[in-house]
C-alpha cells in the first residue's frame, strides 16, 4: 500500500534505511521495480539526500526509516528542510499501536519529537487512513511554503490490509494557501516601481521554490525595469550571475555593492526572502531610507522582523505575473534618469572590487581554488552542493549560477554534513550531470560514511574539499571576537583523504601546490566515479567581505586591515 | 490547608513569560481558533507559544462539533501589536487550524470564565464570605460546616475581584477554566 501511494505520487527514488518497524514496507519495496531505493549509511544522510534531490528537481524528496533511532537520526535533516522550506516526505516505522506508550523496543514519540521540526506530521492509527494520509502529506509538503512532513506508521498498520484511496479520490484538503496576490497592493508596488530613484530587487529561495516559471518572470521584470538585483544565499540562480543587472549576493558575507545598494536604496522589493538576520544585520539601521515591498506566500514572514510598506501575500510566480501585467499595461514606466544615476553609484561601489585576491606563491588560496573550479566547470551541466563554513561562503561568492535548482546549500540551519549526502541526492536525480560538493574538511567528516552509498550506487559525485585543517569559520570568529584564542577550532588527526577514498573503493586526489591545481580539478572531473579531491589551502585565510554582528550594511569589513576591534560587546552576543 | 495569596490587583497569570518586555505597548488579545479535533493539535498550538516565546494568559479548549471533528480554542495572549500579528500568522500556518479570529479587534465580543473557589472558615468570616458571594452572584455548590465551594462566572476581572475579596476570608483553593469568548451579533 505504501509503495502504491508513492508510485501514485510519481515518486521514483526513496532514500532510506531499514529496521524492525519498517520491515513490511521494505518487503513491498523488494517485490517491485518501479521505485528505486537508495540505501544510505545514516538516516541523517537519507534526509539530506532527499533535500538535494528536491532542491535540484523541484519535486518532493522521499525518505523511509525505521522507528526510534531511525526517526531520531532524521531530526537534523527535518529541521534543515524546515528552515530552508524544502519539500520532504519522511515515512517512519513505529512500534505496533497496541505497544505505543509502553517503552517498547525502539519506541520513540516520533510525532512528538518531530512536531516542531516538520511543517506537519501524522501518526496513522488505522490502515483505512493510510493511503489518504500519505497523499495528504505530499499535498502539505508541496503546497504553499514547502516544507518537510512526516508520517509515522505503526507496524500493525503496515501489516493490516484496507481499501486503497487513489490520489484523485482524496477529499480535498482544507489546506489551500492563497496564491494570488491582492491587486490593490500589486498596483501600489507598480506605482512605486514607476517612481523609484534607487530601487533594488532583493530575492530569495521563495523564487526558486515557486518554480522555474517564477525565475523566468523575475528575469523579465528585472530586465524590463533595469533595476539592480541581489539575492540571498538561498536564491542564487533565480537570476543569472552573468546578467548585467546582477550585483551579487547580499548579507553577512555578501558583496559590497549589494549590501551598499540595500542600505542606500529608496525602494526595496523583497521577493521570496525573509529578512533573515544574516541579511539584515542590525535591524534598527537596516536600509533606513527605503520603502519596502515584500512578496511571500507565508503571511507569517511578513512584518516578522522588518516592517514593510507594501505586503503582498501570494505565490511569487502568480504575483510577478500580475506585477508585470499591470506594469506593462500602465506603459512600462520607470524613472530612467534617476536609474542612470543609481547605476553610476553602484558602479563606484563595484570598483572597490571586494572579492579581489592575489594568488602568490605555491600555497593555494581558497578563493583561487574556487575561481579555478569555476573556470574549469562553468561550461559543464553542473550542480553545486556545499557544506557549512568559510568554503560555503567562498563558493557562493566565486561560483556563478545561471539557473535555479543548481545550488544546494544549508542556509537557515547551517548544517555541517549537509553537502555530501545532498550531492548524492542530486546525482540520483541527474545521473549524467557533474555534481560537485564544495566541502570543508571538518564538515565533510560529519557524514563521510555516505562514501559507501556513493560507491555502491555508482554515483560519480565529486567531493572538492578545501582543507584548511581548521574549523575555519569558527577560527575566524575567534580571531575577531575572542582575542585570537583558538579554542578547539583546528582539525587534528585528519584522515589521509586519498587513502580514505581508496578504502571505500573510490578515487582520491591530493593537491597542495597552486601550479598543480588545474590538473587535479580536471582529473576529478574526468574520472567516472566518486572522487575526493583533497585540496590543501592556506590555513589562516578569513572570509571577506563581512558585516560584523550587530552592525549595519554600510559597516562592512573588506579585509584583514579593517578587523581591529570591529565587533563591539553587544555584537559579540549575537551568533 | 494553607491560604492562597493572590496579589492585589493582579489580573494576569502568564504561563510563558519568556520574552523580554519591549518598550512598545503591550496589548492583551483574545483569539478564537477553530481546529480539527485530532491528536496533537493542542500540543502544536502550545508548542508554538513556548517555542517562539509568546505569552499565554489563558487557554481553553473543547470539542464543539462532534460529527465534524472540530474544536474551538480560546487563547488570551499579551504582546506588542507586532507580536500579536506574528502569533496570528503563525497560528494560521498550523495545518489543522481552520480559522484564527482576533476577537479583540474584530468588534465587540463577550468573554466569560468560570471559577470554583474553596473558602474555609467559621463564624464572622463564613458569614461575610456568604454575603459577598451573594453580591457577586456566586452559587454555593458544596458546603461543610467549615467550608464552602463557590461557583462564579463572569469576566476574568470579576473573578479576580471576587478572589481578592475571598483571600482574607479563608480562600484555600481556586480552579479557573480560562476564558471562553464569542463575538457579539450575528456571524454575518
Ligand atoms: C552540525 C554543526 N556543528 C557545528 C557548527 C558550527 N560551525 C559552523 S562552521 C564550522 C566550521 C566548519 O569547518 P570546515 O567544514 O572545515 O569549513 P571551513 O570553515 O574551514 O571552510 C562550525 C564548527 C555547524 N554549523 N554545524
Ligand atoms: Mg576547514
Amino acid at each position: 500500500m505504501v509503495v502504491e501511494c508513492l508510485k501514485d505520487q510519481g515518486v521514483e527514488v526513496v532514500f532510506g534505511y531499514p529496521g524492525g518497524a519498517v520491515l513490511p514496507i521494505y518487503d513491498e519495496v523488494f517485490q517491485q521495480n518501479g521505485i528505486r531505493h537508495i540505501l544510505v549509511r545514516h538516516e541523517q544522510g537519507a534526509v539530506h539526500a532527499a533535500e538535494g534531490y528536491a532542491r535540484s528537481t523541484g519535486k518532493p524528496g522521499v525518505v523511509l526509516v525505521t522507528s526510534g533511532p531511525g526517526a531520531t537520526n532524521a531530526v537534523t535533516g527535518l529541521t534543515d528542510a524546515l528552515l530552508d522550506s524544502i519539500p520532504i516526505v519522511v515515512l517512519t516505522g513505529q512500534v505496533p499501536t497496541f505497544m505505543i506508550g509502553t517503552d517498547a523496543f525502539q519506541e520513540a514519540d516520533t510525532v512528538g519529537i518531530t512536531r516542531p521540526c516538520t511543517k506537519h506530521n501524522w501518526l496513522v492509527q488505522d490502515t483505512e487512513n493510510l493511503s489518504s494520509t500519505i497523499h495528504e502529506a505530499f499535498h502539505v509538503a508541496t503546497t504553499g511554503r514547502p516544507g518537510p512532513v512526516l508520517v509515522d506508521i505503526p507496524k500493525d498498520v503496515q501489516f493490516a490490509s484496507a481499501g486503497y484511496t487513489p490520489v484523485k479520490q482524496v477529499s480535498t484538503s482544507h489546506y489551500q494557501p492563497q496564491k494570488k496576490g491582492d491587486m490593490a497592493s500589486i498596483e501600489e508596488l507598480v506605482e512605486a516601481i514607476e517612481t523609484a530613484k534607487k530601487p533594488v530587487f532583493y530575492t530569495g529561495g521563495g523564487v526558486i521554490n515557486s518554480g522555474t516559471a517564477a525565475s523566468q518572470l523575475l528575469r523579465e521584470l528585472v530586465d524590463g525595469t533595469g533595476f539592480p538585483i541581489t539575492s540571498t544565499l538561498m536564491g542564487l540562480g533565480a537570476y543569472p550571475a552573468s546578467g548585467d543587472k546582477w550585483i551579487g549576493m547580499l548579507g553577512m558575507h555578501g558583496l559590497y555593492e549589494a549590501n551598499m545598494a540595500m542600505h542606500d536604496c529608496d525602494l526595496m522589493i523583497n521577493i521570496g526572502a525573509r529578512f533573515d538576520d544574516r541579511i539584515t544585520g542590525r535591524i534598527d539601521a537596516f536600509s533606513p531610507g527605503s520603502k519596502k515591498a515584500h512578496i511571500d506566500i507565508d503571511p507569517s514572514s511578513i512584518n516578522k522582523v522588518i516592517r514593510v510598506d507594501i505586503p503582498i501575500v501570494g505565490d511569487v510566480g502568480h504575483v510577478l505575473e500580475d506585477v508585470l501585467k499591470v506594469w506593462k499595461s500602465r506603459g512600462r514606466k520607470t524613472d530612467r534618469a534617476a536609474l542612470g544615476e543609481w547605476w553610476n553609484t553602484i558602479g563606484e561601489w563595484r570598483k572597490v572590487d571586494c572579492l579581489k585576491f592575489e594568488q602568490k606563491g605555491s600555497v593555494i588560496r581558497p578563493q583561487h581554488a574556487l575561481a579555478r573550479l569555476e573556470a574549469l566547470t562553468k561550461d559543464h551541466d553542473r550542480y553545486i552542493c556545499t557544506e557549512v563554513g568559510q568554503h560555503q561562503m567562498w563558493a557562493a561568492q566565486y561560483l556563478g549560477f545561471e539557473d535555479p535548482h543548481r545550488w544546494m546549500t544549508s542556509g537557515g540551519l547551517g548544517t555541517m554534513g549537509y553537502g555530501f549526502p545532498a550531492s548524492i541526492g542530486v546525482q540520483m536525480a541527474h545521473p549524467d550531470s557533474l555534481v560537485i560538493n564544495v566541502a570543508g574538511e571538518a564538515s565533510w567528516l560529519m557524514n563521510m560514511q555516505e562514501m559507501g552509498t556513493a560507491v555502491q550506487f555508482r554515483l560519480p559525485v565529486k567531493q572538492f574539499i578545501l582543507n584548511n585543517e581548521r574549523l575555519g569559520m569558527v577560527r575566524q570568529w575567534q580571531e575577531l571576537l575572542h582575542g585570537e584564542r583558538y579554542s578547539h577550532s583546528w582539525s587534528e588527526a585528519l584522515p589521509d583523504f586519498v587513502k580514505l577514498a581508496e578504502a571505500f573503493g573510490a578515487k582520491g586526489i591530493k593537491v597542495d601546490q597552486a601550479e598543480d591545481l588545474d590538473e587535479a580539478i580536471k582529473e576529478m572531473i574526468a574520472h567516472d566515479g566518486p572522487v575526493i579531491l583533497d585540496c590543501l589551502v592556506e590555513k589562516h585565510e578569513n572570509c571577506f567581505p563581512m558585516i560584523p554582528s550587530g552592525e549595519p550594511h554600510n559597516k562592512m569589513l573588506l579585509g584583514e586591515a579593517s578587523t581591529q576591534d570591529a565587533i563591539g560587546t553587544s555584537g559579540a552576543v549575537l551568533v | 490547608m494553607s491560604a492562597l495569596h493572590i496579589k492585589k490587583g493582579s489580573t494576569k497569570h502568564s504561563a510563558y513569560n519568556l520574552r523580554p518586555q519591549f518598550s512598545d505597548v503591550q496589548e492583551t488579545h483574545t483569539l478564537a481558533l477553530v481546529v480539527d479535533n485530532e491528536a496533537g493539535v493542542l500540543a502544536r498550538v502550545i508548542g508554538l507559544f513556548s517555542g517562539r516565546g509568546y505569552n499565554i494568559d489563558s487557554l481553553t479548549v473543547a470539542e464543539i462539533d462532534h460529527a465534524g471533528h472540530r474544536s474551538r480554542i480560546t487563547i488570551v495572549t499579551t504582546g506588542t501589536p507586532q507580536v500579536i500579528e506574528q502569533i496570528k500568522a503563525q497560528l494560521g500556518r498550523i495545518v489543522p487550524v481552520h480559522s484564527v479570529n482576533d476577537l479583540t479587534v474584530e468588534g465587540r465580543s463577550v468573554e466569560r470564565e468560570l471559577a470554583l473557589l474553596k473558602v474555609e472558615g467559621t463564624g464572622d468570616k463564613r458569614v461575610e464570605a456568604m454575603r459577598l458571594a451573594d453580591i457577586f452572584r456566586a452559587n454555593v455548590v458544596d458546603s461543610t460546616l467549615e467550608s464552602f465551594v463557590f461557583e462564579i462566572t463572569g469576566t476574568p476581572e470579576k473573578i479576580d475581584a471576587f478572589a481578592e475579596l475571598m483571600s482574607p476570608l479563608g480562600l484555600s483553593e481556586i480552579a479557573r477554566t480560562g476564558v471562553a469568548a464569542l463575538s457579539r451579533g450575528s456571524v454575518g
